[in-house]
């Protein structure tokens, strides 16, 4: 109210018309809302008029619900049909981008606007699909958000009302109410919520949150939830409660018998002593590796990554070696079929699913695990020089993709795929001898020479290679066109070699090969450093 | 049957003298038609107007009661036909679908209708679907009222005008013996309001009467001669006679001073808009007292020359406010103007933008602009010499993504975009057509299958000019609601007719699903009203279609792709149709899950499949979401500074269709995804192997952990 109005309003009554917009995406409930809203506002003695657009865009599009209200009089009000930009007291986002384009489209100006969001994301088809990360920046929207309106309510109400067993139309209704934007008593919110009667014991608790989210303090930006990452797709398991408290709570830390720990023990010690910069990355990666074979190979890491702590320098804050510490150890614990088998097959898994999946007292669960072999993981199975033979003769690999490359579904509550995974999951000894390691040991030296090489010269040029590792990822075809990616990033540094900008150019190389599965991206970017090289 | 219900609100439709109804738009339209003797009633579905045939399905019974028929016709054309039966009878038929592009497939019979001219009231109720939130093209029905020569009302968006222009309409009608439609703009179908009502009255003459007292009039059938003295009818009778009707039962109104220098005629639907500016702008009050005259034009064509000539008497300025181009309206006004000799100024789309939906803020800036030039001292002091900066709201239109509309969750025409893909994967990107349908979101990522959309069951037809062959086939998609509307002739037909040797994909999902999910006759459902079952691959051999795959599971994604491959190629010669069959998700939830609910409380064995990824095994490469774009497989982000991009994850709302599993097999992507079933209400042998199971499993666990060291409380 602070700021002055941009139009003049000479008749005092036209000010008392409450102007009132829903952005939701299809399928959130955002038509249930506005019946809950109409419904209040008619009890309490106000005329009301609603619009929407239905259709297509109600399938998981963006969508708007509009709602005017004025007091009860003699004659009718004319009310719009459609929220004007500048003149809306209360704009309710049923997700967090949603309020972003609520700010966008002019729906939430300071001098009137209260704004009501949930933080929660249901991200866009663009922001998934990308390779890398395509999340929109949320920080930028709440902060937008504290700008534009004139008072701010931002809470994860999807994550409220999933708590209380309701859906989010519950949540932002109690918002509403909490947020005093409407003159109406509390009561007669929930009076309305009891005439929808639907779901009302649920909508209600939901209602509750919302309201008590909306009351105490305003923005939950800073709050308890800070420095946690921001919740991403519709109802997250934090949120929801779903996750097995047990897994998450802890910190994580390696467990078995007494005789492994000592060893453990050595190791963590080794890595512990390491500078600090480096310290935070070398220990979870050497958890990491040593969950994913044993000590010996924990200490092969730890020699690793020592070997490059001694090339670094305390002046360039550890950069390098932080770096290092963390794509060897992705690099060494690589995806094969015994790792997997592994973990699909270990205790906490079946608990953690359990409560993911609500399943209670009294019901049963059942597994079921999606697997395509093809011959390249088999024969990559096969003990180094065997496999190298067998990987390099077309008949023999297309003779093995013939018995073996079909989708199979392993039912891993039943015995019999569970005994089999358990058994393959416990290959690890047989593991340092198999093709498969042996590609990939070759692979990560070949990496860590190429990214050393021009250390002497060019530090951040040396940093910006190890972080290459990060375009491998995937299995099978994707992990195939992964391993391209980065063949194509690393090689590009001799293009590079040399020039001032070198590492800012091979950043932006790496950014643009995580842009799309296809790599024209990629291939853009290679083409400008062709260009200019 | 239907996405949305509408039984509860149906009983309302029985209030009589001195209720008040309170409710949407669409049902005070139906509402208006039983109040006002209809006779039949019909319409084809599509937004904005689609719970208006919902409304009219559920009121069925009631409508049957009162002796009223109710068609679902098979497309606008077939509703359009409809109306014949008020060119002899004296019976009042009502009309409904969407504008234009149902206007455009109803245009053959609208022309005809027109040339016969109506003994009985014929109004045509279309939804303009104009503006954000259309899924169409932006073009404006207007132009076939004026080629035709049928009469448009466009009353003002508040249930009294709207249900009161229903009366207008069929009493316009007969007295100018001509169709007239009614227009109701995409908000205005679904505005809530209320509306005091009268008593239903049944129709004078019946359908089942009339047809038992057949007529004829052979100058009433569209052949020379009659049909030039139907042009002459046109324009010497009936257009005299409607503009006659219009002056004297007041169907246009005037607001506001009568003798100001300036004044501003509106679209009756863009009223409600235009009193919002003049609110802003302080000139005009709560209830629409205005400072400025209006000429409020409910009635948008004919357009009546004397009552705007009488408007325009003593003005100096007068604005049209006229959504859509082109400006059909303000050419003809300044025509008028112009003959007459005025020396008025006449604004428009020049103050006003000639494209795009008039927003709040476009009309504040119209009105803003034409007064600055007409009347600048009844501007507010702020407009004239703004002193207040705007605030500074970051931009964040490189953050905000768009979101255009997508696929269900659990949507079975899903895995067959993903079994294109995978085809387009192994054999190069083909020659595409879409067609109208939910199927058409294909073409937006992460699909991007298919090019081109020609309009409704015309998907196949669109790829005619390549019907001759070529290296690579083409393909189509058809949906069974186009399928049935018009695709089994003029695409199916036209190729089997025209040897085409191309490849057809009908997503068939039992419903008009787009629409709202009405039946249509391919649908599994059982309707007590209509006839259902009938299977489209009957229909394709009756047309002469030799090759047909029929897939009854689409979530089999690796079936889909073999098929497609197998269509592409075959060395058969002629049209290859694949009618891939799976319901859709939303209607397949509205009816399973309450049975559901129910057989769990009852104690019956349930299995509740839903889908997760295990995170310590997804890379996060999203490969699979790129084959995806379900909903409930979003991303998460890892509390884990190894990982650098965020894991893929899926939700709650999964409902467990499959397709994760089948894309991750046919696409050999990554073992991450497990489908998890959980049983409600386990036999005892059951769970006592279950309890066996655990044991032994268990016990493996517990030896293997107690030789090795393992993670726990890792991120997830």
């Amino acid at each position: 109210m602070n700021m002055p109005l941009q139009q003049k309003t000479p008749d005092a009554k036209i000010g008392e018309i409450i102007k009132l917009a829903v952005m939701a995406v299809g399928g959130q409930g955002g038509g249930v809302l506005t019946n809950w809203i109409e419904a209040l506002a008619r009890s309490q003695g106000y005329v009301c008029q609603a619009t929407s657009v239905a259709g297509v865009a109600q399938r998981t599009g963006a969508t708007i619900y509009y709602i005017e209200m004025a007091k009860k009089a003699d004659l009718e009000p004319v009310f719009a049909l459609a929220p004007a930009g500048g003149d809306v007291d209360v704009l309710i986002a049923a997700e967090m981008i949603e309020v972003g384009r609520a700010i966008m489209r002019g729906f939430v100006t300071p001098d009137r606007t209260t704004l009501i969001g949930s933080t929660h994301r249901a991200l866009a088809v663009s922001e998934k699909m990308t390779p890398g990360d395509g999340i929109a920046d949320a920080d930028e929207v709440r902060a937008a958000a504290e700008v534009a309106s004139q008072k701010l309510v931002l809470a994860d109400m999807d994550g409220l009302a999933v708590a209380q067993g309701s859906v989010i139309s519950s949540s932002l209704f109690g918002a509403l109410a909490g947020s005093g934007a409407l003159p109406f008593p509390r009561s007669a919110f929930e009076d309305a919520i009891r005439a929808s009667g639907k779901g009302v014991e649920a909508s209600l608790r939901a209602f509750a949150a919302g309201y008590d989210a909306a009351q105490l303090g305003v923005d939950t930006g800073d709050g308890p939830e800070e420095g946690k990452a921001p919740e991403l797709s519709g109802p997250q398991p934090k949120a929801g409660g779903l996750t097995a408290p047990e897994e998450t709570e802890r910190a994580p830390a390696l467990t078995g018998p007494d005789r492994e720990m000592d060893r453990w023990t050595e190791l963590l010690g080794r890595a512990e002593a390491l500078p600090d910069p480096v310290r935070e990355i070398a220990v979870p990666g050497l958890m990491k590796v040593v969950d994913f074979q044993d000590c010996t190979y924990g200490e092969a890491y730890l020699d690793r990554v020592e070997e490059i702590v001694e090339k670094d320098t305390a002046e360039r804050d550890w950069l390098l070696a932080a770096t290092a510490a963390k794509y060897i150890a992705n690099a060494m614990a690589y995806d094969d079929i015994i790792r997997v088998a592994d973990l699909k097959t270990r205790a906490p898994r079946m608990a953690r699913i359990q409560t993911e999946m609500g399943a209670k007292e009294g019901q049963l669960m059942e597994l079921t695990e999606f697997f395509h072999p093809r011959s390249e993981e088999i024969v990559s199975l096969l003990p180094a020089r065997l496999g190298a033979r067998w990987e390099a003769n077309p008949r023999r690999m297309a003779q093995i993709d013939r018995w073996f490359n079909k989708g199979r579904r392993l039912r891993t509550h039943s015995l019999r795929s569970f005994l089999l995974l358990h058994f393959l999951g416990g290959l690890k000894g047989y593991r340092v001898k198999t093709r498969r390691h042996e590609v990939e040991m070759a692979h990560l030296e070949q990496w860590l020479k190429d990214s050393l090489e021009p250390l002497s010269e060019d530090y951040a040029l040396s940093v910006e290679l190890l972080k290459n590792r990060r375009l491998i990822k995937g299995y099978s075809d994707t992990h195939a066109r992964g391993l391209t990616k980065f063949a194509t990033v690393m090689n590009a540094a001799k293009l590079l070699r040399g020039r001032e900008d070198a590492a800012e150019w091979m950043n932006r190389i790496r950014e643009a090969a995580l842009q799309d599965a296809e790599g024209k991206a990629l291939e853009g970017a290679i083409q400008t450093v062709r260009s200019f090289a | 049957m239907a996405e949305r219900s509408f039984k509860a609100e149906v009983e309302h439709l029985r209030k009589g003298d001195g209720d008040v109804f309170t409710g949407e738009g669409i049902l005070a339209i139906t509402k208006a038609l039983l109040e006002n003797g209809v006779g039949y009633v019909g319409g084809y579905q599509g937004a904005p107007i689609s719970h208006l045939m919902d409304v009219l399905a559920d009121a069925e019974e009631l409508m049957a009661e009162l002796g009223v028929r109710f068609e679902a016709n098979a497309s606008e054309a077939a509703a359009a036909a409809m109306l014949a039966a008020s060119v002899h009878y004296p019976i009042r038929g009502a009309v409904t679908f969407k504008g234009p592009v149902g206007v455009n497939v109803a245009s053959d019979a609208l022309a005809n209708l027109c040339s016969s001219g109506v003994n009985g009231g014929a109004l045509v109720i279309v939804g303009e679907d104009y503006g954000e939130g259309s899924s169409i093209m932006q073009e404006r029905s207007h132009a076939f009222a004026m080629k035709s020569q049928f009469w448009m009302l466009d009353p003002r968006p508040n249930l009294p005008s709207i249900t009161k222009a229903v009366k207008d309409g069929f009493e316009l009608s007969e007295a100018s013996n001509t169709p007239v439609m009614l227009m109701v703009r995409i908000r205005s179908c679904h505005v809530t309001g209320s509306f005091a009502t009268k008593d239903n009255v049944p129709p004078p003459l019946t359908v089942k009467e009339a047809i038992a007292n057949p007529q004829s009039d052979f100058n009433r059938v569209v052949l020379p001669p009659m049909s030039y003295l139907h042009e002459q009818d046109k324009i010497k009778k009936r257009w005299p006679a409607a503009e006659k009707f219009i002056m004297e039962n007041g169907l246009n109104e005037q607001f506001g001073p009568k003798d100001a220098k300036i004044g501003i005629v509106v679209q009756g639907g863009m009223y409600n808009g235009l009193i919002r500016a003049l609110q802003r702008l302080g000139l005009a009050d709560l209830f629409g007292r205005t400072e400025i005259p209006i000429y409020c034009l409910n009635v948008t064509y004919p357009l009546v020359r004397d009552e705007f000539d009488a408007f325009c008497e003593g003005k100096d300025h007068v604005l049209v406010v006229e959504e859509g181009q082109p400006e059909h309206i303000e050419q003809h006004l300044g025509s008028f103007l112009y003959k007459a000799g005025r020396r008025l100024k006449l604004y428009g789309k020049d103050v006003l933008p000639m494209a795009g939906e008039y927003t709040g803020q476009v009309m504040l800036d119209g009105i803003t602009a034409f007064l600055k030039s007409a009347a600048p001292d009844m501007l507010p002091g702020q407009v004239r010499a703004p002193n207040a900066e705007e605030p500074k709201i970051p931009d964040l239109s490189k953050t905000v993504p768009i979101r255009p509309p997508g696929f269900c969750t659990g949507c079975p025409e899903r895995p067959i975009f993903a079994g294109m893909k995978l085809v387009e994967q192994e054999l190069g990107k083909h020659q595409i057509t879409g067609d109208i349908g939910c199927h058409l979101f294909g073409s937006l990522p992460p699909f991007e299958i298919g090019g081109a959309t020609m309009g409704y069951g015309l998907g196949p037809a669109s790829n005619a000019a390549f019907d001759g062959g070529g290296e690579r086939r083409a393909i189509s998609m058809l949906g069974d609601g186009g399928f049935w509307h018009n695709g089994l002739s003029s695409s199916i037909g036209n190729m089997v007719f025209n040897k085409s040797d191309n490849v057809v994909v009908i997503v068939d999902n039992y419903y008009s699903a787009a629409t709202g999910g009405q039946d249509v006759l391919s649908s599994r459902a059982q309707n007590d009203t209509k006839s259902t079952n009938n299977p489209i691959s009957a229909a394709l051999k009756g047309v002469g279609v030799e090759w047909i795959r029929q897939i009854d599971h689409t979530y089999d994604v690796g079936k889909v792709r073999d098929t497609v491959r197998e269509a592409l190629t075959t060395d058969f010669k002629g049209p290859k149709v694949i009618v891939a069959s799976s319901e859709c998700m939303l209607n397949k939830q509205r009816r399973e899950k309450p049975l559901r609910n129910k057989a769990i409380k009852e104690g019956r064995r349930v299995d509740i499949p839903r889908f997760g990824v295990d995170s310590d095994i997804c890379t996060g490469d999203h490969a699979c979401i790129r084959l995806s774009g379900c909903p409930s497989l979003s991303l998460k982000r890892l509390d884990d500074p190894l990982r650098d991009d965020p894991i893929a994850h899926i939700d709650q709302t999964c409902v467990g269709c499959g397709n994760c599993g089948e894309v991750a097999d046919a696409a050999v992507l990554c073992p991450s995804f497990y489908r998890a079933d959980v049983v409600h209400n386990p036999g005892g042998f059951e769970r006592w192997r279950a309890n066996m199971r655990n044991r032994v499993i268990s016990w493996l666990q517990t030896r293997r952990d107690s030789k090795r060291l393992r993670l726990t409380g890792a991120p997830t």
